[in-house]
């Protein structure tokens, strides 16, 4: 049976439609797009909420799609154990949701950072990562102006010692050093899961390298792993 | 009708990289006595309220809840009453 992805839409989402693509062409499973004035999610897997500018990016990244009513859903869906996944503005938008802790800041270099960085799995043992081997160093690509991942330091302790940070900015040969950080982000981190598991933040987009024409096939892992974890439970 | 000010600023303890920007370029124009900048924001809010207290409680609830992030960012509220209101 596929596995049916909720795709959410925003006003500025600009990677929905990739993301759409890749769960229907690249995995052939279920993708339906859900605007925001939607209520409910419906019958669901998993939640991905897009990269893009929603609202523009207006007040603060993610600011003005927190409060969405399809967020609401979205917020009970992730409290009940539902898998959501946000990519760059998802990432920011369920970090202003409070679903993941932390914010994200604009790039310490005042640029708007579009290139392929390199990033270590450091958890394999989520639903987003389990295909995944330990380490393993993904190429990915990045596409953001505000990414520097911060938080208190007693978050950032918290986060390592509940291994909840899943990604790290690093060199190609998987070293994390401070010139393999694009954005200055705390401790090199890329993406972070909740404490449950169940939720997944991250920078990079896995979704624009799922497939060898577009340079790398890197991020199909995550998309692997979705799959993996839904035969194990079946 | 009240009036609210609203400022939200960046945490001291928080990098502010455009405030940074912007001291660089003061140091350029000779202004070297400028020591530092940080930038934050401001929204102007009108609150059609009879009760001063109520569009304080309102604005403060408005801040905290939406335009400032307490993960990175303080805010103050400055209320006053309103004589002539602007069309929205």
């Amino acid at each position: 049976m596929a596995l049916r992805f909720g795709i959410l839409v925003f006003p500025g989402s600009n990677c929905d439609h990739d993301t759409e693509h890749v769960v229907a062409n690249v995995f052939s499973q279920e993708a339906r797009l859900i605007w925001h004035k939607e209520e409910a999610l419906g019958d669901v897997d998993v939640v991905i909420v897009p990269g893009g500018f929603s609202y523009g990016d207006y007040l603060r990244s993610g600011a003005i799609a927190q409060f969405s009513p399809i967020m609401q859903d979205v917020v009970r869906f992730a409290n009940d154990g539902g898998l959501v996944m946000g990519i760059c503005n998802g990432f920011q938008i369920l970090c202003e949701s409070g679903l993941l802790p932390g914010t994200l800041l604009r790039n310490d270099s005042l640029r708007f950072a579009c290139r392929w960085t390199h990033i270590r799995t450091e958890q394999t043992s989520t639903p987003f990562t389990s295909a995944a081997t330990p380490g393993q160093v993904l190429r990915i690509p990045i596409a953001h102006g505000e990414g520097q991942y911060m938080a208190d330091e007693d978050t950032l302790d918290a986060l390592e010692a509940n291994n909840q940070v899943v990604f790290r900015y690093c060199t190609a040969d998987g070293e994390v050093t401070p010139a393999a950080n694009p954005n200055g982000s705390a401790r090199n981190i890329a993406g972070i899961r909740n404490a449950a598991g169940n939720v997944l933040g991250m920078m990079p987009h896995p979704e624009r390298c799922a497939e060898a024409a577009l340079g790398s096939e890197d991020g199909a892992v995550i998309f692997e792993s979705l799959l993996k974890g839904t035969e194990v439970a079946a | 009708m009240f009036h609210a000010r609203i400022f939200v600023t960046r945490r001291p303890s928080i990098l502010e990289p455009e405030g940074r920007a912007i001291k660089q370029a003061l140091g350029t124009l000779d202004y070297d006595e400028v020591t530092t900048v940080r930038m934050g924001k401001l929204a102007d809010l009108e609150i059609d309220v009879a009760e001063r207290s109520e569009a304080e409680r309102i604005a403060e609830e408005v801040a905290e809840k939406l335009l400032a992030n307490p993960v990175m960012e303080d805010f103050s509220v400055e209320v006053s009453p309103v004589e002539t209101p602007t069309a929205a």
